[in-house]
């Protein structure tokens, strides 16, 4: 008998929580009473928590156009473009937010997006910027992070970062799988050149791992596997700002560091082209940019935005490096297997 | 009705089970297919020079990750089986643990024991020996072994439990000496459940991802479902993706029924570490040799959860237990692992029953066609572990919303999901009980013509009830695990607890992460153990 009823709480409390759930869900559907014309925005993962620019865009834009502003995270920038090729021009988005510039050729070649009407002029982009379709909202420069209480010296530039102490080790990221991976095999191009490969090869002692993606990397670093990681000059504004210590710092490098602007456009099927429009033009201003520092950890994209103390503790860059993303989407899969090859496959 | 219709009814029931299954892995492939008018690159893919250095290496690294975890488990299944102590079956229910551990966690733990920084590297270095370093081979092998070992022992201490008891007591009335019972009985019992052993840890270890390349040290080290990943992601190239995990199945496939034919059964049991009785007089020395094994093997798989819990420790739990975020993914997580694992039984029921079904006509008339039939169903059941889910959930993702909207969708596509990846080991737990069972009372049913319900009331159940709490927990602790289908199919009304600890990881909330596996451990730690007790109640009534 106990047996039975073992079993049959099992069941009710399963039918309790499913029950639960399913009321939970019906009553976030519910929750909007007024008919609000939506917006659905998709984007990636870490902007939507209550900790990302996520919450507050939403309610800032939505305080002036009357709408109900919807995020939807996916994994990252090639998550996002993949789910619209997988659901062409029906797409539910109207919006996406979060490409890398990398990504516009491929996705100009979709035939989904259309032109912003956004006046960019306000742009105080480090490098000249005029596409018609995809508005920048963001930027960062890749960096080689020091945990500067693992190590006293660390590379001053990519050329050290190359010809280094082997024994001084970092995480990177897999090109293949991530954005900050490919990222540096760019940088690597727009350095060397076609003499990338060699480089790679004579790097690649140096390499303790190479993760899927930045989660792994940042993770073993900040657990001391390593003193040295690829990620993104403003990583050192996280840790100055929301853990109060200079630790993990961010390596000058003299040949300069890669730029990623990142970009949002609009979808040209939209039944909310109005509202698309009206968002992306809120993305040019400061109510906009004031919260991209803290809350995507990037530098705004226009003038005149006011940035917290320890910003200006981060490494000044004189020389980003760009490779336009046409000449990227040309060469990306013949420089990914030369890395390939380069790294010993 | 009659037994025949019975045996019919249970053999149709199977089949429309595993078809079930089959059609909705295969369907995942189809619709991508067909959706995106994929054409499908064999031939091309196949003379591939990176493709075919990914299935070497894929093929290379599952085949020692398989050789070292099965082979270290024998050791350890034999002293764990010999070993009387308090707190064995804590021991058995911590081997559980790790399929329930998000892969990137368990990683993290691994090198927080083994790597560079690790506990194992400053003692080396505080006596003045230089670091470990575990990236490459070493390290990949070093992870699976830690997933996989504790997997393979308890099947083994599960075939040790099916052991007669009448073995045991003429052993301890001839005196065998400890070599001999090995060789006479522990042996023996232990080479019935190898190839099942190897087949299933072979196929979790080929299907590798985050390890092989945290751990790996570089893209040398790659598997073909890393390739599948970046074809359909980095490539967006839907029919290569589908011709990759094509290879891996067959590839898969081939070697399991490979090792099937090796012998033994294509099922091998969990079992509950149960109580047989054991006269053997061990002496002075064994115990030794036996304290010395449990010792070194235990402090192998624990010190990466001890590991867990201290970084868990560090986190601010009472903020993350407060938070409304972590409460609705706890919640989300709880139901969805609970259903998965519903799901998971009843899928497994019916096609154990028509393998029973099948076995059964084998024994009355040899027939060929039935052996192979009960082979295919049980292969079936196996593979879904080599099927890769970005690739059935993309497909799903296509399909559905030619019919509803996703995210309405998505709860169920991902309890599903989690529910077949669980079917394999469902199956092997209760397998051979309920094969125990039928070989026990078929005779007898049938001569007294039992069929439907009552016969599933005095010839099944009885068999399965005890398993099936482990069944249960094991496939619920796979589901908590799980982040492929969620990782898909999640948004944000569906957030579950390893979906936003990878969230929280992926923003610099390192502490936050810890905390969150901490809670899942436990979350998972507590379920085991609900149903382990549920198992014991249903122990004590019945007969």
């Amino acid at each position: 008998m106990s047996a039975l009823r073992a079993k049959s709480d099992i069941l009710s409390r399963l039918a309790i929580l499913t029950t639960a759930s399913a009321i939970a869900m019906t009553g976030s559907a519910f929750a909007q009473d007024a008919p609000k014309p939506v917006l659905t925005v998709y984007t990636y993962d870490s902007f939507v928590p209550d900790w990302g620019p996520g919450p507050k865009i939403e309610a800032a834009f939505e305080a002036r156009c009357g709408c109900d502003l919807q995020f939807q995270g996916l994994e990252d920038g090639v998550a996002i473009l993949n789910r619209l090729k997988l659901e062409g021009p029906s797409t539910p988005a109207d919006v996406v937010i979060g490409l890398t510039t990398d990504l516009v050729p491929e996705a100009k070649a979709t035939g989904l997006f259309a032109e912003s009407g956004v006046d960019l002029s306000p742009l105080a982009l480090p490098i000249a910027y005029d596409d018609p379709v995809f508005v920048p909202f963001d930027y960062s420069y890749l960096a080689v992070m020091v945990d500067t209480e693992a190590v006293k010296s660390w590379p001053k530039s990519l050329d050290e970062l190359v010809t280094g102490d082997p024994e001084q080790k970092i995480a990177i990221e897999d090109a293949r799988t991530s954005t900050p991976g490919l990222g540096l095999l760019l940088w690597f191009r727009a350095v060397y050149g076609d003499e990338a490969p060699e480089k790679w090869a004579e790097f690649s002692d140096r390499i303790l791992t190479v993760t899927p993606g930045w989660s792994e990397a940042y993770g073993l670093f900040t657990s001391g596997e390593m003193p040295l990681v690829l990620s993104y000059t403003t990583s050192a504004a996280y840790h100055m700002i929301e853990e109060g210590t200079d630790r993990y710092q961010a390596a000058a490098f003299a040949e300069g560091q890669y730029l990623q602007i990142e970009v949002a456009a609009m979808i040209e099927g939209t039944d909310q082209p109005e509202l698309a429009r009206d968002f992306l033009a809120f993305i040019l201003t400061s109510e906009f940019q004031a919260i991209i520092p803290t809350g995507n950890w990037a530098y705004p994209v226009i003038e005149g935005v006011e940035l917290p103390a320890a910003f200006d503790k981060l490494i000044k860059v004189d020389k980003p490096l760009y490779i336009d993303p046409e000449t990227v989407a040309e060469n990306r899969r013949e420089w990914t297997r030369e890395w390939l090859e380069a790294l010993g496959r | 009705m009659k037994v025949s219709t019975d045996r019919r009814l249970r053999l149709a029931g199977g089949i429309a089970a595993s078809m079930g299954l089959a059609g909705f892995l295969a369907g995942g492939f189809l619709v991508l297919v067909l959706a995106t008018g994929a054409g499908l690159p064999l031939g091309e893919s196949l003379s591939d020079r990176y493709i075919r250095g990914v299935v070497l290496f894929t093929l290379e690294q599952a085949a020692l990750s398989t050789l070292l975890s099965v082979l270290s488990a024998v050791p350890l299944a034999i002293a764990l089986h010999r070993a009387r102590f308090p707190g064995r079956r804590a021991i058995l229910r911590l081997f559980l643990l790790p399929q329930a551990l998000p892969v990137l966690v368990g990683a993290l733990a691994i090198v927080a024991v083994w790597g560079r920084n690790g506990v194992v590297s400053d003692a080396l270095a505080m006596a003045g020996l230089a670091r470990l370093d575990v990236y490459g081979l070493s390290g990949i092998l070093l992870a699976h072994v830690f997933f996989n070992l504790p997997l393979a022992a308890r099947l083994m201490v599960a075939a040790l439990d099916e052991v007669p008891a009448e073995s045991w007591k003429l052993a301890g009335q001839l005196a065998f000496s400890p070599t001999t019972t090995f060789r006479l009985i522990e042996w023996p019992a232990i080479r019935q459940v190898l190839p099942a052993a190897a087949s299933l840890v072979f196929m979790l270890c080929a299907t590798s991802f985050t390890i092989v390349l945290v751990l790996g040290g570089g893209p040398s080290a790659t598997t073909l479902e890393v390739a599948i990943y970046q074809s359909l992601r980095y490539d967006f190239d839907p029919g290569r993706a589908v011709v990759l995990s094509l290879l891996q199945i067959v590839l898969t496939a081939l070697l399991v029924m490979a090792a099937n034919r090796l012998g033994g059964d294509a099922v091998a049991s969990f079992g509950l570490g149960g109580r047989t009785k054991r006269y053997d007089r061990t002496g002075a020395l064994l115990k030794l040799a036996d304290g010395a094994v449990l010792a070194l093997g235990l402090l192998f798989i624990a010190s990466p959860f001890v590991a867990v819990v201290i970084a868990g420790l560090k986190a601010d739990l009472t903020r993350l237990l407060t938070e409304e975020a972590v409460i609705d993914a706890a919640l989300t997580s709880l139901w969805v692992a609970l259903s998965a694992g519903l799901v998971a039984l009843l899928l497994s029921l019916p096609i154990l029953a028509a393998i029973e079904a099948l076995a059964s006509s084998e024994r009355r008339s040899g027939s060929r066609l039935a052996r192979q039939s009960r082979r295919a169903l049980e292969v079936t059941a196996s593979l879904v572990l080599v099927v890769p889910p970005v690739v059935v959930g993309a497909g799903w993702f296509l399909g559905l919303r030619q019919v509803t909207s996703v995210f309405a969708a998505a709860p169920y596509v991902v309890v599903l999901t989690n529910a077949a990846m669980a079917v394999p080991f469902v199956v092997r737990i209760l397998g051979p009980a309920l094969a125990t069972g039928h070989r026990r009372s078929e005779k007898l049913a049938d001569s007294l013509g039992l069929a439907g319900l009552s016969r599933f009331q005095i010839v099944d159940w009885p068999a399965i009830r005890r398993p099936m709490g482990l069944a249960y927990a094991l496939a619920v602790a796979i589901s908590l695990g799980d982040l492929g289908a969620v990782a898909l199919f999640g948004n944000r009304e569906f957030t579950t607890l390893p979906y936003l600890l990878l969230q929280r990881m992926g923003s610099y909330r390192t502490e936050d992460a810890a905390g969150l596996a901490l809670l899942l451990g436990l979350l998972c730690l507590t379920l085991i153990t609900s149903s382990e007790s549920a198992t014991k109640l249903r122990h004590g009534s019945g007969r």
